[in-house]
């Protein structure tokens, strides 16, 4: 319960960089926040303990896994992070070459 | 298992310093402080397949921020400025929003089970048939690949289509106005 509550603190900073930050690149990294925060959630959601992870190593040994359904989510989840983060790092890189600054105010400002 | 606890506390604490910290590349390093704790975190939580996918990403993440903040300028010129009006009111905004999701999170988690207690109603299923159905030895693989390889799919297309992009962002010779 309060592990969980840790992972949506975590996720609370994200979206309080994303909110209220100004600059660009504190966005982006809010993003990233918000994920690292999910994935930790649902990694922490599918454990149990005591448990080993799902890789079978013999062939009649007994099914002590932790979920791997979550793992699996993640895995996907993870990847396209990555995606999305180098795609608004990019755009965050051609709004400076154009702006000459990060700060959304004056880009709001320069408009037009 | 206090050092779960012990990880959660360090990545609060990295998480604010890097939204609030002046130095651009100062907040990408707290950045990187928090996705290395999270690949721990996945060890320690028996998940070595995302630990292993979260290092290599996240050394990707940083380099790729590094090299935007190389390219322009590692100065956070907004944070000793004076707050404006729609600032504060994002703030309050933002506080009050948080105060509701925090309580409606607090009555949703007593619907999941508790930490370490997992219910295991599909994934029971996916580990009897994991090795003589998809026949893998590592279970998420056979999730990944086997059992829900449509999601696969989805993601590849996903990743693909963002990579198009950043190359059409990134290219320097185009077309002038």
């Amino acid at each position: 319960m309060i592990i969980f509550l840790s992972c949506i603190i975590l996720f609370l900073i994200g979206l309080y960089a994303i909110v209220t930050k100004r600059n660009l690149i504190k966005i982006v990294i809010g993003f990233a926040l918000i994920e690292y925060a999910i994935n930790l959630l649902f990694a922490l959601i599918g454990f149990r303990s005591g448990m080993l992870a799902p890789i079978i190593t013999k062939v009649d040994m007994p099914h002590k896994f932790v979920d791997p359904i979550p793992q699996a989510l993640v895995l996907t989840a993870i990847v396209i992070a990555l995606g999305t983060t180098a795609l608004m790092l990019t755009v965050v890189l051609r709004i400076y070459n154009r702006y000459k600054t990060f700060d959304i105010a004056e880009i709001r400002k320069l408009k037009g | 298992m206090i050092e779960l606890y012990l990880f959660l506390v360090f990545m609060i604490v990295a998480a604010i310093i890097a939204t609030e910290i002046k130095d651009l590349l100062a907040a990408v390093i707290s950045l990187g402080a928090v996705g290395f704790s999270v690949a721990i975190m996945f060890i320690l939580v028996q998940a070595p397949d995302l630990a292993i996918v979260q290092i290599v990403v996240e050394v990707l993440t940083i380099v790729i921020f590094v090299a935007v903040i190389f390219r322009t300028t590692h100065i956070d010129e907004t944070i000793g400025k004076k707050l404006a009006g729609s600032h504060i009111f994002s703030i309050v905004t933002f506080s009050f929003f948080a105060l509701l999701f925090i309580i409606a999170i607090i009555n949703a988690l007593h619907e999941i089970p508790a930490f370490g207690n997992a219910t295991m109603r599909v994934a029971s299923e996916y580990i009897r048939l994991g090795l003589p159905g998809a026949g893998g030895a590592n279970l998420v693989a056979d999730v990944i690949l086997d059992f829900r390889a449509l999601d696969t799919l989805g993601e590849a297309t996903v990743l693909f289509t963002s990579v198009i992009g950043v190359a059409a962002l990134i290219r320097s010779v185009g077309r002038t106005k």
